[in-house]
């Protein structure tokens, strides 16, 4: 029983639509909202580790510390954003984040 | 044998966790939930022969990113019932989408891999005498220095981003103001009064 490229590929699957699906249900909290974008990009990384690993090359490795990167940069400039929105408004709601009608 | 256990209860962990962090009702449950989901994940790129993105994933999400959403949640004074209400709501819409985007990802999956009938067997350990984390240093120095140093730029950004929003100047907070202190001189502190003996001042 050997483990091959599918099973990871499909672990990935699984755990990219369960970051899409926690967008959809909580609509309302943006902090979760932002760990379900971690959670895609997660996937997203097993994905380039799982290709790097199988077809032994080692840029795709290089490409997952760079989506760690920009990962980590979204998370910090997210929260402050949020952090600021909070001390605003006094909430985080995000139905009422129109104030730029976009 | 043991490596395909392994990677059955690794994955089997992230992915319950990963459900359980959309789910549970405590923002800070989730974000302990995340924590043991990117644990596993690192269990998985360790089994995949990727130590050094696994080490790096744990001091980088565990440590840092993990860190600042726990701070974020718990210093913001939410309240959590209300942001859950509609979760039922929501709840067909997402499970439609997210079923349809799960069956064509594994379709992908299984059709590109399979594509030449033979699956693609796990790849032998990297070449002899070269750890993961050399071999990621040989290509990372070299092929890809720029775009290394664009990292470390987007980085950077982010930082000054992240500082400037947060950083607030409160107005009517006293505070020391060393230079002034420093810099006061004696004719700005001290007058010199002619005070004539028996009429004080008048």
């Amino acid at each position: 029983m050997t483990i091959t490229l599918t099973h990871y590929l499909i672990v990935a699957a699984a755990l990219f639509t369960i970051g899409v699906f926690g967008i959809f249900v909580n609509r309302k909290n943006v902090i979760i909202i932002l760990m379900s974008i971690e959670l895609v990009l997660l996937a997203v990384n097993i994905n380039l580790v799982a290709f790097s690993a199988f077809l032994q090359n080692i840029q795709g490795q290089i490409f997952a510390m760079l989506v760690l990167t920009v990962a980590a940069a979204e998370a910090a400039v997210g929260l402050a954003i949020l952090v600021t929105y909070f001390r605003n408004r006094g909430g985080i709601a995000v139905e009422d984040i129109n104030q730029m009608r976009g | 044998m043991l490596a395909a256990i392994a990677f059955y209860v690794l994955s089997a962990v992230t992915i319950a966790s990963a459900l359980a962090v959309i789910s549970v009702r405590n923002p800070v449950h989730a974000v302990l939930f995340l924590i043991l989901a990117f644990f596993n994940a690192a269990g998985l790129f360790v089994l995949l022969g990727a130590e050094f993105l696994a080490m790096l994933l744990v001091v980088v999400y565990v440590g840092a990113v993990a860190v600042l959403f726990l701070f974020v949640v718990m210093m913001l004074d939410v309240d959590f019932v209300e942001l859950r209400q509609g979760f039922l709501s929501y709840l067909p819409a997402g499970a439609l989408v997210a079923a349809a985007l799960l069956a064509e990802l594994a379709l992908v999956a299984s059709a590109a891999t399979s594509a030449d009938g033979a699956p693609i067997a796990l790849a032998p350990a990297a070449q002899a005498g070269v750890t993961n984390a050399e071999a990621i240093g040989r290509v990372l120095y070299s092929d890809y220095l720029l775009v290394f140093q664009l990292a470390g730029l987007v980085l950077l950004v982010a930082m000054i981003g992240a500082i400037v929003l947060t950083l607030r100047h409160r107005p009517g907070v006293r505070k020391q103001n060393i230079a002034a202190q420093v810099g006061r001189k004696r004719s700005e502190g001290v007058e010199l009064k002619d005070i004539r003996p028996g009429q004080g001042l008048g």
